[in-house]
């Protein structure tokens, strides 16, 4: 995984709440089976729609995006952040995720970052009246910044924000711990369920 | 200390906690299916790991089967299967294909081959992994990228979640299901409820639900945004276990059930939230808008958004109406429908096809209306055929399928054309969530039937005998 350290772009205002998975990628594009190319189906019924934010020419080339409340809700697909990080997105902002697309965000990279509801309308606002205003998400300093003097900071915890800035791969973290799983395993109830193995 | 039955759970499978890290929890099932899984396993060649755990990884194959023929067309699903096919060879993984005798939907094969047990830690690729919390297991869904880390460690690194409980108080009145209960629940504290927690559903009406009602309620714990649901063990839940193909036996099965009995919160356990429900107002429960938190009792009327407070909820009422094509105050009963999509890991069980039979019996499907009955597993479909439900089915007008999630999502040939309009028995009514332009009405199996014989959104007490 790609370190993320600190990331300094121009953001596109979203302005709904719960913008379901179903949205960010519908169902009939998860038949892929590669992990790449999923931008061009990002928010693909609503991009038809040509005042649709992401196709305005003020906001091409967003790496940031502004979203409303409860973003991300639905399905466990990870192939809605796939989708937003392949269209060029390194970071979402919103008053709140969705549980699953937030732990699928922070394995793969795209930085969620929760800000409270107030916070997260006046960065829409300022982009909204300057597209242009580059905004700053620090993960080193936990903080997002914009334009003259906006700055606020965010939450995460200590351990998922060095993995992040390290650009570490889970399994390989866990793995280091194989004899605690193996001296686990040992001890498990005898009565749990096993499937046959097929060889 | 005293402990909620999460807690208990978490506890028991904790393999490494460090302070400033997240627990390492074990996990005792991990279910597969072909759409979440091909680039967790393409991960692990890559790496050239194994899968460490194939005796407790089972794979089924439902998202892109088409419940017809039973014959893929679709190159890019067929693909997406075959990927599945060969990779559980490769690693070794126990896959149930499509028309085999126990291949159905992932949540609904789970429980019906005993595999789901009390006390365990469940894992698939899949939100609606949820349902299996209905046997007092920890179950939730996870990403790809977590699926490759279970396939390679049988672990996840996770941070403990927070406990709410949810009481439900009271008796389901005649004619309310385990489905408009959660309906209602999820208008009452929205989409977004229930995040960051793990839920405990509890009180009288819970208990008195059978297994496949509480699956009903667990399975839609998601669409609350909770982590996870779930429901204590009891009686109802060693009755529906004992016997079945995975489930312990002899003298491990008294040793399964001793365990089993400590699965329950303590009297003293605190929740970190409480939601309070009282099951004697439920009545059936229709959506009206995109996300199933926008719902209404059946005999009400489509909302106005002028009549909410200023801001991100009307907007999105008035997204949803605008998507919908529904005027504010028409009487939800009055609304007609192309379609009926019965089925589902929500509502594709013995005890929901017998519902929508025992209405559909000597009925007809109203003129126009296409009905799908599409059995969550090819177990179910077996059962239902010993039952003649089939019969009742088709003779009734409606279609009588194999196996799979069909009309649930657009994965599939089974799809709303854009503007057609479902009472479906599925989770979700997000926009396009059964094809592009489709609009979703969530319902239970007893007004999905009555629905179809109407011809607009009904219940069985509006049909004429």
């Amino acid at each position: 995984m790609e370190p993320f350290v600190t990331h300094t772009g121009t953001a596109a205002p979203l302005r709904r709440s719960d913008v379901d998975t179903d949205q960010i990628i519908p169902s009939d594009w998860l038949k892929r089976v590669e992990r790449t190319g999923f931008g061009a189906g990002l928010f693909i019924e609503w991009r038809e729609d040509p005042d649709f934010v992401l196709n305005k020419p003020q906001y091409q080339g967003s790496t940031v995006l502004i979203a409303g409340d409860n973003f991300g809700t639905g399905s466990s697909r990870e192939h809605a952040v796939w989708a937003l990080q392949d269209f060029g997105f390194r970071a979402v902002i919103s008053a709140r995720f969705a549980d699953i697309f937030r732990n699928n965000a922070l394995k793969g990279g795209l930085l969620p970052v929760q800000l409270p509801s107030a916070v997260v309308e006046q960065l829409q606002d300022m982009v909204e009246r300057e597209p242009s205003t580059a905004v700053t998400v620090d993960l080193a300093a936990r903080q997002v910044r914009a334009g003259q003097d906006f700055s606020a900071g965010f939450e995460l915890d200590e351990f998922t924000r060095w993995r992040l800035m390290e650009g570490l791969d889970d399994i390989g973290l866990t793995l280091r711990h194989a004899e605690s799983i193996t001296e686990f395993e040992s001890a498990r109830p005898t009565f749990l369920p096993a499937l046959p193995v097929i060889r | 200390m005293a402990r909620t039955l999460a807690e208990k759970v978490w506890d028991s499978h904790v393999v490494r906690s460090a302070e400033g890290e997240p627990d390492l929890v074990y996990i005792d099932l991990h279910l597969v299916h072909e759409v979440t899984s091909p680039q967790a396993f393409d991960g692990l060649r890559l790496a050239e790991r194994r899968v460490r755990r194939p005796d407790l990884t089972l794979a089924t194959e439902d998202h892109n089967v088409p419940t017809d023929a039973l014959t893929i067309t679709d190159p890019i699903s067929l693909l997406q299967v075959e990927t599945l096919r060969r990779n559980c060879e490769e690693f070794g993984v126990t896959l149930h294909r499509m028309g085999a005798a126990q291949q159905g939907i992932v949540h609904v094969i789970g429980p019906q081959l005993g595999v789901t047990q009390p006390g365990m830690t469940i894992v698939c690729g899949d939100s609606h992994t949820s349902t299996h919390g209905a046997f007092g297991a920890l179950a939730f869904g996870i990403g790809t990228s977590e699926v490759e880390h279970v396939l390679a460690t049988q672990t996840l690194p996770l941070v403990r979640p927070r406990t709410m409980a949810v009481t439900v108080t009271g008796d389901l009145p005649a004619g309310a299901t385990a489905k408009d209960l959660v309906l209602a629940l999820i208008a009452q504290v929205g989409t977004g409820g229930g995040q960051g927690h793990v839920v405990e559903y509890r009180g009288a009406a819970i208990r008195a639900l059978s297994m496949e009602a509480r699956m009903t309620v667990c399975n839609m714990s998601i669409e609350w945004g909770a982590r996870a649901g779930l429901i204590a063990p009891d009686e109802t839940t060693y009755a529906y276990l004992q016997g079945r193909a995975h489930a312990p036996d002899g003298e491990k099965w008294d040793r399964a059930v001793e365990a089993w009995r400590s699965l329950h919160s303590d009297e003293d356990a605190s929740f970190d939230a409480e939601v309070i429900l009282d099951a004697s107002t439920v009545a059936p429960f229709v959506t009206w808008g995109t996300n199933p938190g926008q719902g209404v009792a059946l005999s009400d009327s489509v909302p106005d958004p002028a009549a909410m407070p200023a801001g991100g909820q009307r907007d999105a009422a008035e997204r949803a109406l605008s998507y919908m094509g529904l005027v504010p105050g028409t009487p939800m009963k009055d609304i007609a429908v192309d379609t009926v999509f019965l089925g589902s890991c929500t509502n594709g069980r013995m005890e929901d096809l017998r519902a929508a039979a025992e209405v559909l019996r000597g009925r007809k499907v109203a003129a126009g209306v296409r009905a799908l009955v599409v059995p969550g597993s090819m177990l179910v479909k077996l059962q239902a055929e010993k039952e003649g439900l089939d019969k009742v089915f088709t003779e009734a007008g409606a279609e009588w399928r194999n196996a799979g999630c069909s009309m649930c999502l657009g994965m599939n040939p089974d799809t709303l054309e854009p503007g057609e309009r479902s009472a479906s028995t599925s989770n979700r009514n997000f926009e396009g969530r059964q094809g592009r332009g489709g609009r979703t009405h969530l319902v239970s199996p007893q007004v999905a039937a009555a629905t179809a014989v109407a011809g607009h959104l009904a219940a069985p007490s509006d049909l004429e005998v």
